[in-house]
Order: C-alpha cells, then structure tokens, then sequence
C-alpha cells in the first residue's frame, strides 16, 4: 500500500471535483453520502498504509514517495514528495479517521441547508489540503496544504456568509492565519538560505553546521507561524469567532485536526528545536500561558461552542508545553486524544444546538439529559475525558504533559496543573448548564437581542423554544463512535509494545519522554495529584452550576470579553491602522498623489493656453517667421564669417 | 575660382538674379492676399532655388546639383498637383476667398 500514498491525498479531491461539477445537481443527501465514501477511502488507503508501515523494522519506517520535480531552479530542487513514517501516519489516521466520521454527522446536521453540496466540496477540499499538509516531505509541500486548510477554514467559517457575524469572522480567521503564514514563508527563506534545500530530512542532516543563531530564528519563526494556526498567545482571538460556522466544521477544522497543524509542523521539524533549547523553552512558556488564560475565558463564556473553543485553545496550549519540554510523543498523544474527545463534544454541542432549535445559549437550556439521553451520554464521557478523570483517555494524555513540565520546570508544572483544574471546572459548568438543572429553554430569553438568542430561528410566540428532540441515528453514531473512541484511547498509553503510542512514534524524534509511565514514586505522586484536582474540578464545577444558572461573580465581564484581549488589539493595532488608513487617504492620496496628477495636467494646460496663441491660422504670418528665422540664420552665419 | 560661363558672364550675376528671384518671391508671399499668387511666388523661390543649384553645377563642375534639379523639379510639380488641388477645392466653397479669411486652424 506504501506506493499508493498519493490515493490519500486523490481520493477527497476526486470528490471535490465531482462536488464542484455536478454538486448542484446531484443535491441533498447523495452528494453528502459522495463526498463520505471518497473520505472513507482514503481513511481505508491510510489504515492499508499504517499497516504496511508495521511491516517494517521499528527504524526503516519511513518512506519517501517523489511524484515529480515541482520547482528545479538551479540549486533550488523541490519536489513534489510525500513522507511516510510514523508521525504523518498517526496524523493520517486520526485526521482522516475523524473527517469521514465528521462528514457523516454532516449529512445529519447540514440537512435542508440551501448550499449542501457546497459544503461537502469545502470539506473534501479541506481533507485533500490537511492530507498534503500532512505528507509534504519538505517545507514548500506542507506550505501548500498550510494554505488550503487555511483557505478552507476561512470558506467554511464564513459558510452562512449572509450573516454579517459570519462573515467578519471569516476575515479574522484569514488575516490572523495570514500574519502566522509571514512566519512560516521566513522561515522557509531562512531554511534555504542557510542549508540550500528545502527536504526535512536534509535540513536536519545539516543541522551540526548551522549555527545555533540561524537554527533559533529558523524555530521561532515556524513558532509565529503556529501561532497563527493553533491559536496560540497572541494570536488566538480568531478561533472564538471560527465558531460562527456550521457546528460540524468547529468540531472538524477548529478543534480536532486544523489547528493541531501547528502541533505537527512542531513536531515534524522536532530535530532544530531539539538544537535551540532557548525556542523550546519560548514554545513552552506561550503553550503554558496560553492554556492558563484560554482556560480562565472559558469558565466565564455563555455561547456554548465558545467554550469549547476556549478550551480547545486550552488544551492546544498543552500541547505546546509538551512540546517545548521535547515531550513530542505526549504531545502526540494529547493531540490524538484531543481529537476524538473534542470531535465528540463539538458534535455532542452540534446535537445540542440542533435539538434546540438553533439555540447556544447556555443559559436557555438546561436538563437536557432528559430529552437527549444519547447526547448526554456520549457528551458526558468528552466531558469526563477531558476533565482528566481516571481511566478515560484525557487523563493519561494530560498526565504525560504535566509530568513532562514537572520535569523541565516546576513553574509550568503549577500552571499545567491550575490549568487542569480550571479545565475540570469550566467542563462542569457546560455540563450542568446544559444537561442538569432546571428546564429553561421554554422560558422567555432574559436578554432578546443577546447574539445566542438571536441565531435561534424558530422560537414560539414568547421567545421560548419548542421542546427539544433528540437527533437522528446519523448524528448520534459518530457521538457513540468517538465516545468509545475517547473512554478508551489511555490504552495508547499502556507500555506494551503493540499498542504504546510511545513506541510508535519515537524513532521520529529527537528527544526522550520523560520516565515514560514507569512505575516510579515521582510519576505515581503526580498522577494521583492530577487526578485529585480533576476530581475537585468536576465537583465544584457541578455544584456550583446545577443549582444556579446565573452567578455574576464568577463570570467577570473581564473574563467574558476575553481579557478584552479583542480591544487591545483594537486599540493597538485597529485604531492606528484605521487612522493610518484615513492619513493616507485624505492626507496622502487626495493630496500628494492626486496633485501631482492634476498639478501636471494643470501645468500642461497652463502653458498650452500660452503657446496656443502662437499658432494664428495665418499661413502668411507662418511664412513672416520661417523669413525672419531664415534671416536670422543667415545673420548669424555672416556675423561668424565676419568676426569669428 | 570664377569660371567665366559662355557668353562672358560670371556666375555672381546668375547668383545675384537667383537672389533677386527668391527675394520677389518671398516678398510676394507676404504681402499678397490672393492664394494663386501666393502660389506663384512659391514657385518663383523653388525656380530661383534651381537656378542656384545649376549654376553652382556649372561653376563646381559637379553634376549632382543639376541632378537635384530635376529632384526639386519633381517634387514642385507633385506639390502644384496638391496645391491647386486645394485652391480649387476652396475657390468651389466660397468665391472670393483670400489667404486672410482662411484661419480655421487658429490655435
């Protein structure tokens, strides 16, 4: 299966071009079902390929498939090249994986939609673009596909482009990932400056004559350009606002396999970080910070997807810390656990909104677990999962991390851990507010013109919704999938060799995991802590929550506004920006442009209107000058003959 | 060098009559409204422009101003073609038209 890698990236784009030529027509639900089945079989073409892999040695697992010369320029030779080995298949597995579950839930959720196909052919271009980001064997390949999630992520987020919300939101997301994108073109230019090629595998052979200076800029560079894409500190805002798209889309491109793009381009280039431990530690400190203060806006927000995609930050934040400690196969791990626990909570909330009636607000539900059992089911092991209680996946995965921090610095250790508690805390409070409590969808909005409120479409009379209803099979087996799926992935944690994750995709990395999971009193201490704080979490969480739906004291507008994270940058960046706009234009345009245009053409007609007046209309006056310039000549000529 | 032509007289009066021409010629031009005189006049400067030429040809021994003779010769015919031409075409449009009245490209 090795020599057909590049059906993984053909397959989704084979159903994107049938979507784009006959999409319309084919319509609602085939063209949904089209676009699963080429996803699915590119997850199957992955699965054969993972396989294959196994077949291998644990050190020849990789493989490098040259399907042409792209750009041979002189030294410059790229090649148009997918790399297989450990890391791109687990990325694979999960991003395909999850897409072709995603894409089912879709046919569910997107039912009706005037645009049905449009989003499918999105979404399968999305998959082809995750696919070649994921498979690129050097620096231009994975820039190409960096761009087209990019590019997706902002056609899907803006969706519903109608909707002026959605469609600003779309911007942001693309400017944000723009000024990300800045970084990783550097980078690349700075890569190829200093080894002459663009190939990993080539870079990294370089690396002992590069000197320690370049290597730092060349990762902090990438480090900008992750920052842009997995929403990290500062250039996280953008994500919130992604929420404005299609619920399936938040659970796909902005919280299980976009956005860890970043987490893996980290990972991917793990040998230059390995060599400048001043940017590892940088990318610790912004992960660490990022998960603090994306978990402490999470615990205050009201639009349920909100939360989620503060959390999603979160816990991309802790994926950077790993990182940053050279925990790369923890931060593997959290991303493969992230996926499915989050995939699971976007689509339960997507159940949720759906049941409501278009409703977010989680203020206005409550109870629900009455009405959905089996969304409340699947939804409550996301919640457990992430929450960090033992054995679900979440739990291990989290505990790697800190554990990792523990070892590289006791400073991210606390804030890992205040983090996890704050995780366990806002989880709880979406979860009683949603699912426990009193019924309150059938009250009367408190605030009518709240944003939550106003995306519901079909109230009664009174603004209260009708009575929720639980979704359809369609929706609810990808939930019960992941659920398994989330409760179960710890195993990757076990330290068998068939199934340790560890173990899988350690030869692509540099570093060593810290004590890996072996029984010492260190490890043991920490994950009981771990666990003990997440069951504290859940506690609070629940018992502050399920009783009182409005607790003004612990959602400070502060909070809520996101550290008014939005109007700093208004007021930094937007407000001179505008007013930066506003000089050129009246200052600069109108004045200095536009009268250097109209002062030339002022001066032409100007002067004209004087040497107009030359041209008479009298041919004997034409002839007068052609005499008096003859005599001229001749008297000139003469005076010379004479004197000179 | 005055080479003396047949009949004893020196190349300066051939230069001198060719001068007066031209002077005529141009005088003509400018102080006369009517736009067939003002033609002739032209055709007396080029005349007296031919004389020169040719009687510099005899006095250089050169051939080639004469040959530039014939050149001019050409090009004065081809341009009383054009010219009255045009003089006809104004005399069709109004009768009694000077060059005077003629401004219509006044700037």
């Amino acid at each position: 299966m090795l020599q057909v890698t590049y059906l993984i990236i053909l397959l989704p784009l084979v159903g994107f071009a049938i979507q784009v030529v006959a999409g319309r027509r084919i319509g609602d639900p085939v063209a949904g079902w089209i676009a699963t089945g080429f996803v699915a079989a590119a997850f199957a073409v992955t699965v054969g390929v993972f396989f294959d892999l196994l077949t291998l040695g644990g050190a020849d697992r990789h493989y490098v498939q040259n399907l042409w010369t792209w750009i041979p320029v002189g030294g410059l030779q790229v090649h148009a090249s997918l790399y297989v080995d450990p890391l791109s298949v687990t990325m694979l597995l999960f991003v395909t994986g999850i897409s072709t579950l995603i894409h089912l839930y879709s046919i569910g959720y997107m039912k009706g939609d005037r645009e049905f196909a449009k989003f499918f052919l999105y979404l399968n271009l999305f998959v082809a673009s995750m696919v070649i980001l994921v498979l690129g064997s050097n620096m231009l390949v994975t820039f190409v596909g960096w761009e087209g999630v990019g590019t997706c992520s902002y056609f899907l987020i803006a969706f519903w482009f109608t909707r002026e919300e959605a469609a600003s939101a779309g911007k942001k997301a693309f400017i944000y990932n723009r000024i990300g994108d800045v970084g990783f073109l550097a980078a690349i230019f700075l890569t190829f400056e200093s080894t002459g090629t663009l190939e990993y595998q080539q870079v990294f052979a370089d690396i002992p004559h590069m000197s320690g200076g370049t290597i730092t800029a060349i990762c902090l560079l990438l480090l900008v350009a992750v920052m842009g894409k997995s929403a990290q500190i500062p250039l996280f805002p953008w994500l919130a606002d992604a929420m404005e798209g299609p619920t399936p889309v938040s659970a796909l491109i902005h919280a299980a396999t976009m956005v860890t793009a970043g987490v893996y381009l980290l990972c991917r280039v793990n040998p230059l970080l390995h060599a400048s431990p001043d940017a590892a530690f940088t990318v610790a400190c912004i992960g660490a910070a990022t998960a603090f203060v994306a978990a402490t806006i999470a615990c205050a927000q009201q639009d349920i997807k909100k939360v989620l995609a503060y959390s999603t930050v979160s816990q991309l934040g802790y994926m950077f810390l790993a990182i940053g400690c050279g925990a790369y196969e923890a931060a593997i791990f959290l991303m493969v656990v992230h996926a499915f626990f989050k995939a699971l909570l976007f689509l339960g909330s997507g159940s949720v909104i759906h049941g409501l009636h278009d409703e977010q607000d989680l203020k206005r539900m409550g109870n629900l677990r009455i009405y959905m059992p089996l969304t409340f089911f699947t939804f409550a092991v996301g919640w457990l999962a992430i929450a960090g209680i033992p054995p679900l996946s979440g739990f291990w995965a989290k505990g790697d991390v800190l554990d990792n921090a523990w070892a590289a610095h006791p400073a991210l250790w606390v804030v890992g851990v205040v983090t996890a508690f704050l995780t366990a805390y806002y989880m709880s409070r979406l979860t009683g507010l949603a699912f426990f409590g009193k019924d309150r969808w059938n009250k009367a909005p408190i605030d009518p013109e709240s944003t939550a409120a106003r995306h519901a479409e079909h109230p009664n009379a009174d603004g209260s919704l009708p009575e929720p209803h639980e979704s359809k099979p369609i929706m609810t087996i990808p939930l019960i999938i992941l659920a398994v799926l989330a409760a179960f992935a710890g195993v990757l944690a076990t330290s068998n060799p068939h199934l340790s994750l560890d173990n899988w995709v350690a030869p692509v990395f540099t570093g060593t995991l810290y004590n890996d999971h072996e029984v010492s009193r260190t490890i043991w201490k920490l994950s009981t802590l771990d666990a003990i704080i997440a069951i504290i979490g859940v506690t609070v969480g629940l018992r502050l929550w399920i009783r009182r739906a409005e607790r003004p004291t612990l959602e400070s507008s502060f909070l809520q506004h996101s550290w008014y994270l939005n109007e700093l940058y208004d007021l930094l960046i937007g407000r001179p920006g505008a007013r930066l706009a506003q000089f050129s234009s009246t200052v600069i345009d109108a004045r200095i442009i536009d009268g250097a245009v109209n002062g030339v053409a002022g001066l032409t007609r100007r002067s004209g209107s004087v040497v107009r007046r030359v041209q008479t209309g009298y041919v004997r006056n034409y002839a007068l000058w052609i005499v008096v310039g003859v005599v001229a000549v001749f008297a000139f000529m003469l005076t010379r003959l004479w004197w000179g | 060098m005055n080479t003396a032509i047949s009949g004893g007289i020196g190349g300066a009066w051939y230069l001198s009559l060719a001068a007066v021409l031209f002077a005529i010629g141009a005088f003509g031009l400018l102080i006369r409204r009517n736009v067939l005189v003002m033609f002739m006049c032209i055709e007396l400067m080029l005349n007296a422009a031919n004389l020169t030429f040719v009687t510099f040809a005899n006095m250089l021994h050169d051939i080639g101003g004469q040959v530039l003779v014939f050149f001019v010769l050409v090009v004065a015919a081809a341009e009383v073609v054009v010219g009255l031409g045009i003089v006809v075409a104004i005399f069709r449009r109004r009768a009694n038209a000077t060059a005077d009245d003629l401004h219509l490209m006044k700037g």
